[in-house]
């Protein structure tokens, strides 16, 4: 059992589409944690203690959040600021998250096609994401590749149910520890760790 | 014998309102103008005032006693603790070298050394009443010079303590006290040393008791009658009566009085006692000096000019190189430095008790104690005119002006944060303000209110902070901030005039009962008025609104938003006030207002003004072309 710990990250879920429908295929499970960072700190004011006893109960970090500007909304990263502290999470002494999984999940407006060297936004998402993946590896986390949905704009009712249905799944695999890191780091996606018979299309 | 005594208060109090002024404008300060009040009318001008010119310095010693006392009310623990280094430090200095110099001089001039040692003792004090009198007037008293001139006296003053309990056993003729008629009799005449010394410890200890156990009760119960003169009346009985204590044992009042002012300096009657004594210290205060000037025997000095000037000229001289070296070694700039060793000079009033206590031991014979009177009267004129010729001549030929700050030196003051009203309103700033590690003055004018908060470990201070007098002895020259906590409007509006008036460098922050006291506060003057209901009523909405399902993020900045709003439209519509007030009077105007508000409210809501995170425009936006 792999406890599994979402940490959420989204402003304005109240007018969200493909985030709320990732949130409504999660499995029901009692070693399943969704934490609603912006439902919990208005204010910003992040209890460090209390995340950081979260992040000592589970096994799994999920860093779920739209992808803005290239990055996570402000809350996560003042998250990231406030709770993963020197001589805690990371330093000579900080061991406290060592070995424990981690990567994002994100949606993005633009499609796989603009997160290319050719396209539009000219990186790749796994570009714009080394802050997340070093961020992980200082605190000598294992980073794995992101859980992405892409061009959320255009996407269909049936085409964003589908990309729920495989994050569920993802999560479901996580949490029975049916899973083998070295597998999952080969992707580029975890999508394709969930549906390896299809093709990159995320 | 009434005639008497309107006549007598006439000549002092005539001559100082005449001889105060002038000398204030002459640039003399107020210390000479008295001593020059004191000659005129003394035996050997004007002859107003006759040999009872002694009397009157008895009397009027009693200023130099309050002050005291007022000296120890500002005397914290803590503060105490933060000047100990310099106080010990340069204190001690000066004590000791200055006692040993004069002891040496004594003894190589002829004394015995008993005689000398006493001598050394006495002259080693300076003069507490005009040293800080000087610097206050000067305003200096906050910085190195006035901080380190401070710390010296401080340790005199102490160090009277053990002065009184040595003499006695420097009385080699069996210890016998040799009274001199006249002289007041105490409990302790014809006793041996011992028991001398066993008595100034036992005094002491019940000055401290009694200043901890039965005044602050005793004030309580003053102040739940709520009438003022019965507040000044009781202060007055407090000094009268420890001085009376004292010297009931023999003892210096000023010391009794000094070391119940500590004991007092935590009470929450610090600043009411400051307020109250002020003034009966001020006239006191210049009453002695005027008697010091009185007393100034010319028929001595003219007897014995040069005996008598050149004992003053290498005293002063002796006193002030030593502290010269002093304020050197204590990194004093050259011209502060002056100031420092010219400005104590002096020997001080202390000397006076001492002296007639050394005579009363018979240590010295009369007519040596006369003449040190006469030395120490002298030195203590040639005060003021040093410092005029420091002022004058020797600052400018320095060029530069005798008061420059020097800041690594201060010793750290904090900032002052004032609070008036200490309900729940006042003690939950107060409360936020401690946890933050800061220490603000808190004033209150309920006495049993007070006294629970005391008890709960704030400290609260009894008195109405519309008192000028009072704001003053709370410190609020060197506040930055005074927050009203107070709930009447009356009273808040009362206390802006007083602020605006007498103090305004200090920043106001005002409590306002509603937006319509607010408006009269912000037609006063005051920037920063805080609506006592404003920030928890948004708070629940917004507590509300989260409650009915939206999200707190999305609540919570609806909230912000409103306050924001709501701040600006208060500013909007104080301008408008004016106009409207004329038409529309009472409850119409509420309502008015009211309905303004509703309106513009609209706009507060953070999901009209802006798109941020908002997925659905962006997709209504885009997939719209492609729709066409």
């Amino acid at each position: 059992m792999a406890k599994t710990l979402i940490l959420f990250a989204h402003p304005r879920l109240e007018n969200s589409r493909s985030n709320a429908a990732l949130l409504k295929a999660l499995p029901r499970h009692a070693e399943l944690t969704l934490h609603d960072l912006y439902e919990h700190y208005p204010d910003f004011n992040i209890n460090i203690a209390h995340e950081q006893s979260l992040l000592l109960q589970h096994d799994v970090v999920v860093w779920m959040h739209p992808f803005y500007w290239y990055s996570s909304p402000p809350l996560l990263k003042q998250w990231i600021d406030m709770v993963l502290e020197f001589g805690w999470a990371y330093g000579p002494v900080g061991t406290a998250l060592s070995g424990k999984l981690v990567f994002n999940a994100i949606t993005t407006g633009g499609s796989a096609e603009a997160y290319q060297p050719t396209g539009s936004n000219k990186f790749t998402i796994s570009e714009f994401l080394a802050p997340f993946h070093q961020t992980a590896r200082l605190c000598k986390m294992l980073y794995l590749p992101p859980f992405v949905v892409q061009g959320t704009h255009r996407l269909s009712d049936e085409a964003l149910a589908e990309k729920a249905a495989e994050f569920g799944q993802l999560i479901q695999l996580l949490l029975d520890n049916d899973f083998l890191v070295e597998e999952m780091q080969s992707f580029t996606f975890l999508n394709q760790f969930v549906s390896p018979q299809k093709p990159h299309n995320p | 014998m009434s005639g008497g005594f309107l006549v007598s208060a006439v000549v002092y109090l005539g001559a100082a309102v005449v001889c105060v002024p002038i000398a204030k404008k002459l640039g003399l300060g107020s210390v000479l103008g008295y001593l020059l009040a004191g000659m005129a009318i003394g035996p050997f001008a004007l002859g107003f005032v006759g040999t009872e010119g002694q009397d009157i310095m008895h009397f009027a010693e009693f200023g130099v006693v309050m002050m005291l006392f007022l000296v120890g009310l500002e005397l914290e623990p803590a503060k105490f603790w933060k000047m100990r280094k310099t106080i010990l430090g340069i204190g001690t200095a000066q004590f000791v070298i200055t006692t040993i110099l004069i002891f040496g001089a004594c003894v190589a001039i002829g004394f015995q050394w008993n005689q000398a040692l006493a001598i050394g003792l006495a002259i080693s004090m300076s003069s507490t009443a005009i040293v800080l009198q000087t610097l206050k007037e000067k305003g200096i008293l906050g910085l190195p010079v006035g901080q380190k001139s401070f710390a010296v006296l401080l340790f005199q003053d102490i160090a009277v303590i053990p002065i009184l309990a040595v003499l006695p056993l420097l009385a080699l003729q069996g210890g016998e006290l040799h009274v001199e008629e006249g002289a007041h009799k105490n409990l302790l005449d014809g006793q041996p040393g011992w028991v001398t010394t066993l008595a100034v410890v036992s005094a002491v200890v019940a000055v401290i008791l009694a200043g901890r156990y039965l005044v602050v009760p005793m004030m309580r119960v003053v102040a739940r009658t709520r009438l003022r003169e019965l507040f000044s009346a009781s202060s007055l009985l407090i000094v009268v009566g420890i001085a009376w204590l004292m010297e009931l044992v023999g003892l210096s009042p000023a010391l009794g009085t000094f070391l119940a002012g500590v004991v007092l300096a935590n009470s929450e009657y610090k600043h009411e006692l400051e307020s109250d004594l002020e003034p009966f210290k001020g006239l006191l205060l210049g009453l002695f000096f005027i008697g010091v000037g009185a007393s100034v025997n010319f028929e001595l000095i003219a007897n014995n000019p040069i005996t008598l000037f050149s004992y003053v000229l290498i005293i002063m001289a002796l006193k002030a190189m030593v502290l010269a070296g002093l304020g050197k070694y204590y990194g004093l700039k050259t011209s502060e430095n002056l100031l420092f060793a010219l400005v104590m000079s002096q020997v001080g009033e202390f000397a006076f008790v001492l002296f007639s206590f050394i005579g009363q031991l018979s240590i010295l014979d009369k007519s040596q104690i006369d003449l040190m009177m006469a030395v120490v009267a002298v030195s203590m004129t040639m005060t003021p005119l040093l410092l005029l010729l420091n002022d004058k001549v020797i600052q400018p030929a320095l060029n530069a002006p005798a008061t420059e700050a020097k800041p690594h030196d201060v010793i750290e003051e904090q900032k002052g944060v004032i609070i008036a009203g200490f309900s729940h309103f006042g003690s939950t700033v107060g409360r936020f303000l401690r946890a933050n590690g800061i220490e603000a003055t808190i004033l209150d004018n309920d006495p049993d209110m007070v006294d629970l908060l005391r008890k709960m470990g704030f400290k609260v201070y009894y008195g109405d902070a519309t008192r000028i007098d009072l704001l003053e002895s709370a410190g609020i020259e060197n506040a930055q901030l005074f927050i009203s906590a107070i709930g009447s409007p009356e009273v808040n509006k009362e206390l802006v005039h007083v602020l605006k008036k007498h103090f305004p460098h200090v920043e106001m922050m005002i409590r306002s009962r509603n937006r319509f006291t607010a408006y009269e506060l912000m037609s006063l003057g005051v920037g920063e008025v805080y609506r006592e209901t404003l920030d928890t009523s948004v708070r629940m909405g917004v507590e509300v609104l989260h409650k009915l399902g939206l999200r707190h993020y999305a609540a919570y900045r609806a909230g912000q938003n409103f306050l924001k709003y709501d701040q600006e439209a208060m500013t909007q519509l104080f301008e408008l006030r004016h106009n409207r007030m004329e038409y529309i009077k009472g409850v119409r105007d509420q309502i008015a207002q009211q309905e303004q508000l509703l309106q513009n409210d609209q706009q507060a809501k953070p999901h009209v003004n802006d798109h941020a995170w908002d997925s659905e425009y962006m997709r209504n936006t885009i997939n719209k072309p492609t729709e066409k």
